[in-house]
């Protein structure tokens, strides 16, 4: 991934800011330009999400993708953030304090990384609350 | 729109073919197809193939204008040659542009093909061009793998419905069993529930049986207006219904985890486009990428009612000779899943039952077959539904 793909998003990665749209209310992160909702007649501005929700599903993941693979085993979890819209990230906590329904907060963790040279990825994981 | 008919088919066997090409796989399945309907390449209007990533598989893009030229369809007759790319469902999609082009009246003779060539590259590669079809910026980036997603669907799928891990395994031994039986299947033994349980987790709950295998291969099918497909072969297979549906890329917004919704979308404009029912349907080819795809597709299709999927497989009412068989090929499990090929591989497979030759895995009478093709998780559904009379 080159630079520049990283860094336009690092508003988003580093501290949750996604978007609102005004017209009908609904929060969205990813941060989405275009209410699926109102569409035209939405009115989109930025949103910094708090960050803190609920599991909703989750998966422990043993083959890694790649660029994790010095992570495995690692939680992966979808959390429905208290805002209302819901995110893919990893919980740091033993698997077995994973469950649904397990409230967790966010914090800034290292992602990923490319090689020894390459980019390193910084962003939002969560820990259980 | 005019009726449209498949006239013939051709697929190559799935499976680590390291010594066959991209394009030696597609020209083969093309040519198997034109030979069994009996046609001349002049005869050919166009051609349509389904290939999701060329790019990083075997470093290739612009497969049409390839495919085309090593079929001898290039540089005398230039018929011209679409690709089409929605990930896993690439195939599906491919078929139902060529289904469309004869249906409009604007070409007679299609043929639409799809293949992909997956061993060309390391386990790393492919399994990072295959999370190219969740969203790169929001999901693989925080270490997603299509595994992992599908994990999340049958953790979620086991919570609400309390589906087990027995019950999801219980499709990957069915669909081995299927897959004995198929003579291009990838994988052509019987595995037990224990096999699944004992192999190696690679997203919980999902084990490496769970999943289906990286797969080299292609497939094609003829298509013809149906008023003139007698001309062709006495036994053309009717196009009922062709349909698409999307919905958000990414898992996370669905509005509910077990369910595909773009799967209940395409499949309820599949039925109304017919006229049909869940009940009229003998047998359908879902897109099991994962054992939990499955159960979910039998649901979402409304075969059986939504977390009745994995108490249905595990009692064995989706075996061939039950009311409702699924996946007779094996599926994309057994069968092998090269990505771009297996929606046109499942149209195939439906022409061979609705023909009646299907040999040991033969349905019984079977009058009307259904296809169902996902990209992704679900961001895309492809469904179609055929039919012996016309």
């Amino acid at each position: 991934m080159t630079v520049a793909r990283f860094w336009r998003k690092i508003p988003h990665r580093y501290n949750l800011i996604g978007t609102h749209c005004t017209t009908c209310g609904e929060y969205y992160f990813p941060p989405r330009q275009m209410c699926p909702t109102c569409r035209r007649d939405g009115k989109i501005e930025s949103y910094q999400f708090e960050g803190k929700g609920e599991v909703i599903t989750y998966t422990v993941i043993h083959t890694a993708a790649k660029g994790y693979d010095n992570q495995v085993p690692y939680n992966l979890a979808i959390i429905k953030l208290n805002e209302g819209p819901s995110l893919t990230g990893q919980v740091i906590c033993e698997p077995e304090e994973l469950e649904i329904g397990t409230r967790v907060r966010p914090v800034f963790r290292k992602l990923g990384e490319e090689s020894e040279k390459g980019m390193i990825y910084y962003g939002t994981k969560f820990v259980v609350e | 729109m005019r009726d449209v008919a498949i006239i013939g088919t051709g697929c190559t066997k799935f499976g680590e073919l390291w010594d066959r090409s991209l394009r030696d796989i597609f020209v083969e399945a093309g040519v198997s197809a034109i030979v069994d309907a009996g046609i001349q390449g002049e005869e050919i209007d166009g051609l349509y193939m389904g290939n999701m990533s060329g790019g990083r598989f075997v470093e290739q893009e612009h497969v049409g204008s390839l495919i085309a030229d090593y079929s001898g369809l290039a540089s005398e007759l230039h018929v011209p040659s679409t690709r089409v790319e929605a990930a896993c469902a690439s195939g599906g999609l491919a078929l139902r542009q060529g289904i469309l082009a004869v249906a409009s009246g604007y070409a007679d003779i299609i043929v639409a093909a799809g293949g992909e060539k997956m061993t060309d590259v390391d386990l790393d590669t492919a399994t990072d061009a295959l999370a190219a079809a969740a969203d790169r910026e929001w999901e693989g980036i925080m270490g997603a793998t299509f595994p992992g997603l599908y994990a999340m669907i049958a953790r979620l799928h086991m919570h609400k419905y309390g589906t087990t891990s027995e019950q999801l395994a219980a499709v990957s031994v069915k669909n081995h069993h299927n897959g004995t039986m198929n003579p291009i299947a990838q994988f052509r033994n019987e595995i037990t529930i224990d096999t699944v349980l004992r192999s190696n987790m690679v997203a919980e709950p999902l084990h490496m049986f769970d999943c289906s295998p990286i797969s080299d291969g292609a497939a094609a099918v003829v298509l013809a207006p149906a008023d003139v497909a007698k001309k062709y072969t006495d036994t053309p297979v009717y196009v009922k219904a062709t349909t698409q549906a999307s919905s958000p890329i990414s898992l996370h917004d669905r509005a509910d985890i077990t369910t595909l919704d773009a799967s209940v979308v395409a499949g309820q404009r599949a039925y109304k486009m017919a006229g049909l029912t869940p009940d009229d349907i003998d047998l359908v080819e879902v897109h099991d990428c994962f054992t939990i795809a499955e159960i979910c597709a039998i649901e979402d299709l409304g075969f059986f009612k939504k977390g009745d999927g994995g108490r249905a497989s595990e009692d064995g009412e989706t075996a061939i000779g039950s009311r409702m068989p699924v996946n007779t090929s094996g599926g994309l499990k057994a069968c092998g899943h090269p990505v771009g090929a297996t929606g046109i591989k499942q149209a195939v497979v439906i022409t061979e039952q609705l023909r009646g030759t299907a040999g040991k895995s033969q349905v019984d009478g079977a009058g009307i077959g259904m296809t169902h093709n996902v990209g992704g998780s679900g961001g895309t559904a492809v469904v179609h539904i055929f039919s012996r009379d016309r």
